[in-house]
């Protein structure tokens, strides 16, 4: 039986498959895809066989160290390369080992959460899940890391 | 102890925070304290003499402010602040990392106090001589835990050394950079304090997964005649939201002259002072206080630190 497609294919750019469900948004914000942006995107959410999202993204190739930050919310997410329709190439996101400017520290009292010419940096380290540790005041975000997403 | 920034700040030995630093170098520094220790009981000598030390303390401080003064001009250099924050730019808007450029153009090293955590982290980012953090917040105070280290080696012994740790150990920020320093030295560290105040979990998680020993309880009881160290501190009235919370916990394991007819001969007890009432004025006498000795390691210790980020080129490159 043909599988019927929610959204059509594209031609060039890139897919993000395997977005845990209901993170498609948070992937976007990540991505810095938001109002004002030009990109033609299609967002499916809460596929319902596979309980994951989809991000289609025409006419942008992501490189790694740009899509590399949606493992911090979903470390199972695929990164496919579409070109003239066809997947050029498929890898998991890579958690990085240091993420700036993406996720606020949840201290209210840390430097970063003033008007101070720096951006929020985190060490990664992986415990039972993903630990962001603030480089400058140490706080560790483990839960919910979504709700921390600048 | 190295937190090197990037690119040309590659070689500057800043001191942030005590968990930049291994056993290593915290011995180092130590041991150089040692050797300076007798310039600071009234000494003079000229290490530094021609260098410049920059305060800058957003919030107040005696013991801190003072003893940095004090240990710069024991070493022949002088000192430079911005008096108070109404006085400064600060007060016209400045932010730090603004003053934080502008300073270290003048002085050879800075020692910052802020009200914010990672402010001293931040200030290293943008400074072109070292920074010292005095205290940021809630957060680090490495100065005072490598005092602290110094007495516990001087007048107890620090390898191994059973340690309890009573009162505010959950706001109180020398207890965090103790505790983890203390764990360096394979101490077993008893924390005592009401369920309130006691450290945050994820520290002693750390620490129970480096194997350090490691119990709490809110009994002193418990470990009053077992331990070779009592570390006291302040329950600190600012860093409660409510009132009516301080005033439950006030007060809190009082030590007074009955106290100590069940400790250990050889007991010190410390204390980062101020002291409210957490020490009876009768106990200053006795052999087991060590308090007043320990704010003034902070001289010697802080010479040391001064001395190696400025003078003798000892922290410039590879290590403390």
């Amino acid at each position: 039986m043909k599988r019927e497609l929610r959204v059509r294919r594209i031609k060039n750019g890139t897919v993000i498959d395997h977005i845990a469900a209901g993170h498609a948004l948070n992937v976007l914000r990540i991505l810095g895809i938001a109002d004002g942006s030009t990109e033609v995107v299609s967002v499916v959410m809460n596929v319902s066989d596979q309980k994951k999202d989809i991000v289609k993204i025409e006419d942008w190739e992501l490189a790694p160290d740009e899509v590399d930050k949606i493992a911090l919310i979903s470390p199972d997410a695929i990164i496919n390369i579409i070109r003239d329709y066809e997947v050029v190439e498929k890898r998991k996101v890579v958690l990085p080992s240091q993420i700036v400017g993406v996720v606020r520290c949840m201290n209210p009292n840390c430097i970063t959460n003033t008007d101070e010419p720096v951006k929020p940096r985190f060490v990664i380290r992986r415990g039972e899940g993903v630990e962001l540790h603030c480089v400058y005041c140490g706080r560790v975000i483990t839960d919910q890391i979504a709700e921390f997403l600048i | 102890m190295l937190n090197r920034t990037a690119g040309l700040r590659d070689v500057m030995p800043h001191v942030i925070s005590i968990r930049d630093f291994s056993r290593d170098e915290i011995d180092r520094i130590l041991d150089r304290a040692a050797e300076l220790e007798p310039i600071a009981h009234g000494g003079s000598s000229d290490l530094l003499a021609g260098r410049i030390l920059a305060t800058l303390f957003h919030e107040p401080s005696t013991r801190t402010r003072l003893s940095f003064d004090a240990a710069m001009k024991r070493l022949g250099g002088s000192v430079i602040d911005f008096g108070s924050i109404e006085g400064s730019a600060v007060s016209k808007g400045e932010n730090l990392a603004d003053t934080i450029a502008v300073v270290s153009g003048y002085a050879d090293a800075i020692v910052l106090r802020h009200p914010k955590e990672g402010a001293a982290r931040m200030a290293s980012e943008f400074s072109r001589v070292p920074i010292i953090n005095a205290g940021d917040g809630a957060g680090q105070h490495p100065t005072q835990t490598l005092l602290d280290l110094y007495t516990i080696r001087k007048e107890s012994t620090l390898d191994r050394v059973k340690i309890a740790i009573v009162g505010d150990l959950k706001y109180g920020r020398t207890v965090h950079s103790l505790v983890y320093a203390l764990s360096l030295y394979n101490a077993e560290i008893h924390l005592v304090s009401p369920d309130q105040l006691k450290v945050p979990e994820s520290l002693t998680n750390d620490l129970s997964e480096s194997g350090t020993r490691i119990t709490e309880t809110t009994d002193l009881d418990e470990v009053i005649d077992y331990v070779d160290v009592m570390y006291l501190t302040r329950i600190q009235k600012e860093r409660f939201p409510d009132p009516n919370e301080y005033r439950t916990v006030a007060g809190s394991y009082r030590i007074t002259e009955e106290t100590l007819k069940r400790v250990k001969d050889d007991l010190i007890i410390m204390h980062p002072l101020p002291r409210v009432d957490e020490i009876d004025y009768g106990v200053d006498s006795s052999r087991h206080a060590v308090y007043f000795k320990q704010s003034f390691y902070g001289v010697p210790v802080r010479m040391a630190i001064l001395s190696m980020v400025m003078g003798d080129g000892t922290a410039a490159t590879g290590g403390w």
